[in-house]
């Protein structure tokens, strides 16, 4: 979309986003951008931070990445050390201890958290696009859940090797996901609201299989279902980098659909969007983002639910927000590994146990903040 | 049940029929609570062992299923009558106290105590489970309140607060492996480790909710009406909802202290209970007491029975079958349920 066309759909305010489309429609027919007596220049003016937010995250999560390789752990290093080791190919000789942990423990960890970050964010954008609400996230919608089903299958009752973890759980994930999307039959209302009651079944599965292992399974069982970046390697990064760069580009292609989406099904359809099509495909890309970044990390809580909303709120542009959103959750997730790795002293937590906290918390404020405009 | 089913009273009958036959079914469960098992005994032998200390049936009887049967009686009652009020008070037929987090946040608070204060035990669990659930009802109410609430916003964001709970217990747990093998069994939610101080403890808490609930059945039938219409018939809006957030409170925090998180007893008895008696609270409530201990006593057994020699949790039978009730009303509502 153009960038003009895109700043006409700008609402005015959260809830001005009635009624301008259609009068936009008629403008665009004229050929008359800059409709709505909203100044063109202060709509280029939002976009352009829009933009300029966007480099920014985009420039500090790598940044953060370095940060948070070069701090704490066994062996401390200084940012010039780690920058060394990864840009100096003689620093392996020079000084193989540095190098083994930056190349083979903390680069794959922050690599995993970056693109898992960014895979769940994507995802939660578009379903949260898809279900037009700020709460639709993989996590409310059963399909974590139905990840965590299969992963539990693999780890209890299976045995559970290397790969039958993040098999079972992209399984679990499309099983929950289509059943989830069949029964709903397209309405969005009825997606949020089978999504929990699938999810609520599910739960009550994995509650059950938990009892069924041993405790050694079990403990493992439970950290997998909190999120972690433990003993990520590049096998983890791998999967969900695949997954990104496969689907990624699908996602973002279909920017504009999504946008349109938002404003509703008939508006969309108006606007020359094939309505059904296009979700079922979005869903399903969005899905699959979701489950290989379960797969590589477990279902780390609440980073596709809050990123989006953080990006949206950085930006202050309307729609999904995609690659802002990818890059908010990305730096989001490595944010709370670091942190995680350091709140409590001689204990590492999963990375799942700060966002769940954290993301319960902004969630908590959200729901209070957006009584008032019931957009929830 | 099928005669129920088959002749259904009209809703606005006060006919006898409707009280016994629950009583009936009430009776019905109790007993197959008390004889089916992982080791059947007949009926006479559920007899003697509960009234002749010498009978060979004695032990099993009064250690475990007596416990677990009073247990179940209370729990159901607690949660049914729980579910009820705050259908009522929320005007939403999707309003389960554990759908919405109500029994979450006791856990999670119980979960508190048992990892860094080495509580363990009913009676010191019970006041964290209250204090974590005012807490979950209280902001449940802040958020799905008011005239903007739809039912899939309060689902949604009771959804949401049970997924962060969720996190929450399961950090303490990984923290805490000692806390893990005590809890993984109680946060399933199960009766089968019932003991009779468990029950006598739980019991004064859960009959002040019970009178507390039903003493509000008035007011809140007044609320069913609206806002506007209670208050033109002379009920006080805010003591209605303070009280009844405190029946909650104490209904559903005393039910998960003693046996864990279970979700769905609460949306499965009104739902069932609201077609024998029609929408009045006044008439629904009393049937939501004694139908939720037929409901939970018949989940029990049922998890007893698909899984010999081996049981299946409690929690886990009334997740799945109030899920896929859950899913049965969303899918025939549309998207207004």
């Amino acid at each position: 979309m153009s960038a003009p066309l895109r700043s006409r759909f700008r609402p005015r305010s959260r809830l001005g986003l009635r009624g301008l489309s259609f009068h936009g429609l008629g403008f665009r027919r004229l050929g008359l951008y800059g409709f709505g007596g909203t100044p063109v220049r202060a709509v280029d003016r939002t976009a352009r931070r829009a933009r300029l937010v966007t480099a920014l995250v985009l420039l500090a999560a790598p940044a953060v990445a370095v940060l948070a390789l070069a701090g704490g752990g066994d062996l401390a290093l200084t940012p010039a050390d780690v920058v060394r080791a990864l840009v100096d190919p003689g620093s392996a000789a020079a000084d193989p201890a540095t190098h083994f942990v930056v190349w083979e423990l903390r680069l794959p960890r922050v690599t995993t958290g970056l693109l898992a970050g960014a895979a769940l964010a994507l995802s939660g954008a578009a379903f949260q696009a898809l279900t037009r609400n700020p709460l639709g996230s993989p996590d409310v919608l059963g399909f974590t859940q139905g990840a965590a089903t299969g992963a539990l299958t693999a780890i209890v009752l299976l045995g559970g090797g290397a790969l039958a973890l993040p098999v079972g759980a992209v399984l679990g994930a499309l099983v929950a996901g289509g059943a989830v999307v069949l029964l709903a039959r397209g309405g969005r209302q009825q997606l949020v609201l089978v999504g929990i009651a699938v999810g609520a079944v599910l739960t009550g599965v994995n509650g059950w299989l938990l009892t069924r292992g041993q405790l050694t399974d079990a403990a493992r069982a439970v950290l997998w279902l909190t999120g972690s970046l433990d003993g990520s390697d590049w096998s983890d990064a791998a999967v969900v980098a695949l997954a990104l760069a496969v689907l990624g580009p699908l996602l973002l292609g279909h920017g504009r659909s999504l946008r349109l989406l938002e404003l509703g099904d008939d508006a969309a359809l108006a606007l020359g969007v094939p309505v059904a099509r296009t979700r079922g495909a979005l869903l399903i890309a969005a899905l699959l983002l979701a489950a290989a970044a379960a797969a590589a990390v477990g279902p780390v809580a609440f980073v596709a639910l809050t990123a989006p909303q953080l990006a949206r709120r950085l930006t202050r542009a309307p729609g999904p927000n995609l690659l802002p959103s990818a890059a908010t959750g990305a730096l989001l997730l490595v944010l709370a590994d670091w942190a995680a790795q350091r709140a409590v002293p001689g204990h590492q937590l999963p990375v799942g146990v700060v966002t769940g906290l954290l993301g319960g918390g902004y969630l908590v404020r959200l729901l209070v903040k957006e009584r008032r405009t019931a957009t929830v | 049940m099928t005669a129920l089913t088959a002749d259904p009273p009209s809703p606005t009958s006060r006919g006898w029929r409707l009280p016994l036959a629950a009583t009936a079914l009430l009776l019905a469960a109790l007993a197959l609570s008390l004889v089916l098992g992982a080791r059947p005994l007949s009926p006479t032998a559920v007899w003697q062992g509960l009234t002749d200390p010498a009978a060979p049936a004695y032990d099993v009887v009064h250690g475990i299923r007596l416990p677990r049967t009073l247990l179940g009686l209370l729990a159901g009652a607690a949660l049914g009558l729980a579910g009820g009020v705050m259908r009522a008070l929320t005007r939403n037929p999707l309003a389960d106290p554990g759908l919405l987090g109500v029994n979450a946040g006791a856990s999670a608070a119980v979960v508190t105590a048992s990892a860094f204060l080495g509580l363990s035990g009913f009676g010191g669990a019970v006041w964290f489970a209250f204090a974590g659930a005012a807490l979950v009802a209280v902001l449940v109410h802040a958020v799905g309140g008011g005239r903007t609430a739809t039912p899939a916003r309060l689902v949604l964001a009771g959804t949401a607060v049970n997924a962060a709970l969720f996190s929450y217990v399961s950090a303490i747990e990984l923290v805490d492996t000692d806390a893990l093998d005590r809890m993984r069994f109680w946060t399933v939610g199960s009766l089968a480790s019932a003991q009779l101080g468990t029950v006598a403890a739980m019991t004064p808490f859960v009959v002040a909710g019970l009178g507390l609930a039903l003493a509000l059945a008035r007011p809140l039938g007044a609320l069913a009406l609206g806002e506007d219409s209670a208050r033109a018939l002379g009920s006080r809006l805010p003591a209605t909802r303070a009280g009844a957030t405190v029946a909650v409170t104490l209904l559903c925090g005393a039910a998960t202290a003693a046996c864990g998180p279970l979700v769905f007893v609460g949306l499965l008895t009104p739902h069932l209970v609201a077609r024998l008696t029609g929408p009045d609270p006044r008439r629904q409530l009393p049937y939501c007491a004694l139908l939720g201990p037929v409901l939970l006593l018949g989940a029990d057994v049922l998890g007893r029975l698909v899984a010999r020699p081996g049981e299946v949790q409690v929690g886990v039978v009334t997740a799945v079958a109030g899920g896929l009730l859950l899913l049965a009303l969303v899918c025939r509502r549309g998207g207004t349920a």
